[in-house]
């Protein structure tokens, strides 16, 4: 047969019509829309595992699903279950609904309580607050209370290395940081243990990441589960400014985001792009060791380009967004005063959660006797 | 006497050596498809049998053989799964442990259809005893020049290896048995692409089941045709249905596809009836993961025709008033049966063998469990009832693997058919509670 | 039966047997290797130490992380020491059917122990898993490689007062 294939594929997201090269996913295309139309951020499926930069990310947390309605041109029947847009390359011809169906919103709705399921809910004390990913998941497409009244899983927190801390208890096993160690460090140290609800990220031997480029981990991991040791004064992020500098430096390419309080560096990480994903990664020299402003060229603010429900104060009911799946998320919020500041929200969910433990501790206890 | 295939001589003192399996007729297919047949002419004897899947999933042998890509100077790769760890089921180790040459000689001829020269057959790690008589029997077949270099002078060439699993349901799943073959954890890959295409390290590979494998020297020797006589409709054949529960005779049986649900259940020459005294409940069909159904239900159609023994019966109805022959592990339960306490060790065991790389079945495998755990103990409200339905549809179809399916079933469909039972559990939380206590109101016995 | 030495290796018929599961691989693929010498390994020291894992990964030429990660997916491998004979008995629907609540709860008390426990003399171990493929010869436990099935309360008195003698 002498048929060349198309140079393009033509597909329609959300109604909307864009042409990508074979070979492209349906994040990708997804994601190409809204980079070229900022209104549109928003249709974008929610990624928690998926990592562009990361070979083989991808697949796992099902927060991406959605719906293809007709799979191509030549076959135009619908795929029987909904498919992870991050892992799932287009067609020719595909049609794919995100925000506009109803199974997919539904279904999300279910992904962000599992997630939350073993997930403490103290965002007001964790130092991942305002850049969470999980968070912002759950603001957008969550429900406003848990149905879950069993016991949480918890773990100690763990310091591996003198740079890291490990808090197991709010992993989501995306399996990024394991992507990480195993792509741009030369000797992983640390994987997933046990399986199941029981899996853990570990080093199952006491052992430092100690590698010149271990604290990528930090910047990739979504939630507060790997953190900055050296993050001093540790706060609220958007109590901070971050601002874009350079060094010259032997080891990376030394492009770095500088996070002050006042005068003062409190963190350096790697510059990410508005899907929160890091631009390259930097060496642990200019992450850990580069604290003083005169370490850096400075080059100007840093425009937050991530599209965060935090970030642009979205997670405010008030907020009339036309598409449907903001729609829902602020119909969830109706109940809470618009008014009210984000963390006292979250407290309130907090209480919540803290009431549903009590409540499991009471029946494991009851148990015992 | 109904045709036996996998079973005729399997008490036969002594089979499990290489002089009786001969004596008997065994490596003849070996000898015909490797002296007179192509491997696409085997192919195609397969395709015509129609012999199905006998792992759980029924999807026609002969189809996926014809699936594997044949790339130039890439390997292929033939796979026998021998994880058999789904509840109920244990047709394969009955197989493997009496007549291991039958498996060996079914794999000769598959992976010399299939143009394989490394084929692996890979064993549940707790049936190491099991593994050890493959062992033997493989030694035995390569001494009598069956395995090895240029087999019979044919000129093809085949090793078998036999690998041990470690103690993981989840490494039945086909890719996840893949991933676990190279060494790895056992968790299920992505599909796209298929093993037929990226399998084992990497390369064009067929997984099948025992059963399946084992049918392959009777096609070859026999015809498809033939084997496609015998049965009734898509379901040809026979299949190992292995029983237990409340039966006078649990065991495997080789059944003819087509004999009605109530014939296996109570004639002597399978399952003997109901033990004394006791009446027919509920019968799980084909393996914890698929749905319970009432007694019945099990025996009769909504039509009101008889139930067969076939994949088509089985599924008559769908979920509603249906279920699946799925591998063939049939529970029976009688009136002493707690519903609530059955579904709860099937949730544990889903919970348990999650692999947890995917949000839904990670978490809502453990939370139908820890649900299901307070709901037997007296610990339930009714709100909790609907939950589990909920959290079940939240799992089903959104998961990596089928896992999550399997454990989304077993619940939903419990509470479907015996929502009573569950409700009584939670108001009637001392009654529930006592040791042996059973909901013993209204319900439909046979 | 749990040694615990400094210098672990194989005993020589063991590393042979580890030479020749490892040369069944294609090349390149000898990672494939791991689950059988993880299983050879625990049937030398009835464990599987760290210390032991690291031994397997220079075997291997892997990284201890990569069997690790392993080691702890799989229930067959014990991670911590346990006790001479390790009784597996199986736990799901179908051995409950079958008789397998009371059969376990008679094992219980007559070791006097209960789930993830071992006994004082360090003979026993009880570990309860999930189906073993026997589920209509139940209720069924494992000790090491064999199967005992059909259990009765005469039976386990049997088989553990046999095990008990040495
Ligand atoms: C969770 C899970 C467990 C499975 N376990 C087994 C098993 O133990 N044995 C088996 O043959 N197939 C099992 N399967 C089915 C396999 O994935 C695969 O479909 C089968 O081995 C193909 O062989 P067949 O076509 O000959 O049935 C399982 C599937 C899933 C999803
Ligand atoms: S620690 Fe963070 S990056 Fe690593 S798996 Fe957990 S959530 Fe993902
Ligand atoms: S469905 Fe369950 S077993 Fe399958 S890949 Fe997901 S977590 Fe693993
Ligand atoms: S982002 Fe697609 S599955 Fe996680
Ligand atoms: S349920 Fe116990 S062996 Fe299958």
């Amino acid at each position: 047969m002498e048929t060349t294939a198309p140079q393009l594929f033509k597909i329609t997201f959300d109604g909307i019509e864009i042409e990508v090269p074979p070979g492209t996913t349906i994040m990708q295309a997804a994601r190409k829309i809204a980079e070229a139309d900022s209104t549109k951020m928003h249709l974008a499926p929610p990624a928690m595992c998926y990592y562009e930069p990361l070979k083989g990310s991808g697949g796992k947390c099902r927060a991406c699903l959605v719906k293809v309605t007709a799979g191509s041109a030549k076959d135009p029947r619908p795929m029987p279950k909904l498919v992870p847009s991050c892992i799932t390359a287009v067609q020719d011809g595909m049609i794919v609904e995100n925000t506009t169906n109803e199974a997919v919103v539904e279904t999300r709705k279910g992904i962000v309580e599992f997630l939350l399921l073993n997930h403490p809910l103290d965002c007001p004390v964790c130092d991942q607050a305002g850049e969470c990913h999980l968070q912002d998941f759950a603001f957008e497409h969550g429900r406003v209370q848990t149905r879950y009244e069993e016991e949480r899983r918890t773990f100690d927190k763990q310091d591996i290395g003198p740079y890291v801390q490990l808090h197991m208890t709010r992993c989501i096993l995306c399996y990024r940081c394991v992507f990480t160690a195993d792509q741009i460090t030369n000797k992983r140290v640390h994987g997933v243990m046990n399986r199941g609800d029981h899996a853990e990220i570990s080093t199952y031997i006491e052992k430092a990441i100690d590698n010149d480029f271990s604290g990528n981990v930090i910047d990739v991991c979504p939630v507060g589960a790997l953190t900055d040791k050296t993050y001093r004064f540790k706060n609220r992020v958007w109590f901070t400014k971050p601002v874009e500098a350079h060094c010259d430096c032997e080891k990376c390419s030394g492009n770095v985001t500088l996070w002050y309080r006042g005068d003062e560096v409190i963190r350096v990480t790697a510059r990410k792009n508005e899907w929160g994903e890091v631009k390259e990664f930097i060496c642990n020299t200019c992450r850990f060791e580069r604290k003083k402003t005169s370490d850096w060229t400075i080059e100007g603010p840093t425009k937050v380009a991530r599209y965060s429900v935090i970030m642009a104060n979205k997670y405010r009911a008030d907020l009339k967004k036309p598409d449907f799946g903001l729609k829902v998320a602020a119909s969830q919020y109706k109940q809470i005063d618009d008014s009210r500041p984000f963390v006292t929200d979250n407290e309130a969910i907090r209480e919540l959660s803290k009431e549903n433990n009590a409540k499991a501790n009471q029946r494991s206890l009851a148990e015992k006797n | 006497m109904p045709v036996k295939i996998l079973t005729e001589h399997i008490n036969v003192p002594g089979i499990n050596t290489f002089e009786v399996y001969r004596k008997m007729g065994g490596y003849t297919a070996v000898e015909k498809a490797l002296k007179t047949m192509t491997p696409d002419e085997i192919v195609e004897e397969v395709k015509k049998s129609g012999v199905r899947g006998r792992g759980g999933a029924g999807f026609p042998m002969g189809m996926k053989w014809s699936f594997l890509a044949k790339p130039e100077g890439v390997p292929r790769y033939l796979v026998c799964n021998a994880d058999e760890s789904e509840p109920g089921t244990f047709k394969d180790h009955y197989l493997m442990k009496n007549n291991p040459h039958l498996l060996i000689e079914g794999m000769i001829v598959s992976s010399f259809a299939l143009g394989a020269n490394k084929s692996f057959i890979y064993v549940r790690g707790e049936l190491m005893y099991v593994i050890h008589i493959l062992e033997k029997a493989i030694a035995e077949a390569k001494a009598a020049g069956l395995l090895g270099k240029n087999i019979l002078g044919s000129g093809y060439d085949l090793e078998l290896v036999v690998q041990p699993g470690g103690g993981a349901y989840i490494c039945g799943e086909e890719t996840a048995l893949l991933e676990s073959l190279e060494g790895k954890r056992g968790n299920p890959r992505n599909k796209p692409p298929f093993p037929a295409v990226k399998g084992l390290y990497q390369c064009p590979t067929v997984v099948n089941n025992v059963e399946s494998i084992a049918n392959t020297p009777w096609i070859v020797n026999n015809g498809g045709e033939a084997y496609a006589a015998l049965g009734v409709g898509r379901s040809t054949g026979t299949k190992l249905i292995s029983v237990s529960g409340h039966v006078n005779k649990p065991g495997v049986y080789e059944i003819p596809l087509g004999i009605t649900v109530e014939d296996f259940i109570y004639a002597d020459e399978w399952c003997g009836g109901i033990r004394p005294g006791h009446h027919l409940k509920a019968v799980v069909a084909g393996g914890s993961s698929v749905p319970i159904l009432p007694a019945n239900l099990i025996l009769t159609l909504a039509n009101g025709d008889k139930r067969l023994m076939t994949y088509e019966s089985l599924s008559d109805g769908g979920f509603a008033t249906g279920t699946m022959l799925g591998s063939g592990g049939f529970i029976v339960m009688d009136e002493t049966t707690c519903i609530v306490r059955n579904t709860l060790t099937f949730a544990r065991f889903y919970h348990h063998e999650s692999c947890g790389q995917c949000s839904p079945c990670r978490e809502g495998t453990g939370w139908m469990d820890k649900v299901l755990d307070r709901i037997e103990h007296g610990k339930g409200n009714m709100r909790d009832i609907d939950l589990l339905v909920d959290v079940a549809k939240k799992i089903e179809g959104n998961t990596i693997c089928p896992l999550g399916d399997a454990a989304a079933w077993p619940v939903s469909a419990a509470i479907r058919h015996f929502r009573h039972e569950f409700e009584w559990h939670v108001t009637h939380p001392l009654e529930a509670t006592k040791p042996g206590a059973v909901y013993r109101g209204e319900m439909e016995l046979v | 039966m749990t040694e615990t030495t400094n210098t672990v290796a194989f005993t020589p018929e063991r590393l042979a047997k580890a030479q020749e599961i490892i040369a069944r691989y294609p090349d390149g693929k000898q990672k494939s290797a791991l689950l059988p010498l993880l299983h050879l390994a625990q049937e030398q020291y009835g464990w599987v130490s760290p210390e032991v894992m690291d031994y397997v990964a220079s075997l291997l030429s892997i990284l201890p992380i990569e069997v690790y990660e392993v080691a702890s997916f799989y229930t067959m491998f014990h991670l911590d020491p346990v006790g001479t004979h390790v009784i597996e008995y199986c736990r799901t629907g179908p051995c409950c059917l079958m008789g397998g609540e009371d059969a376990y709860g008679y094992l219980k008390s007559k070791l006097g122990i209960n789930t993830g426990e071992t006994t004082p003399d360090g003979k026993f171990t009880l570990k309860e898993v999930e189906c073993l493929a026997a589920c209509g010869w139940g209720p069924v436990f494992q000790i090491r490689e064999k199967y005992y099935m059909n259990l009765t309360n005469e039976k386990i008195d049997e088989i553990i007062d046999e095990l008990s003698k040495d």
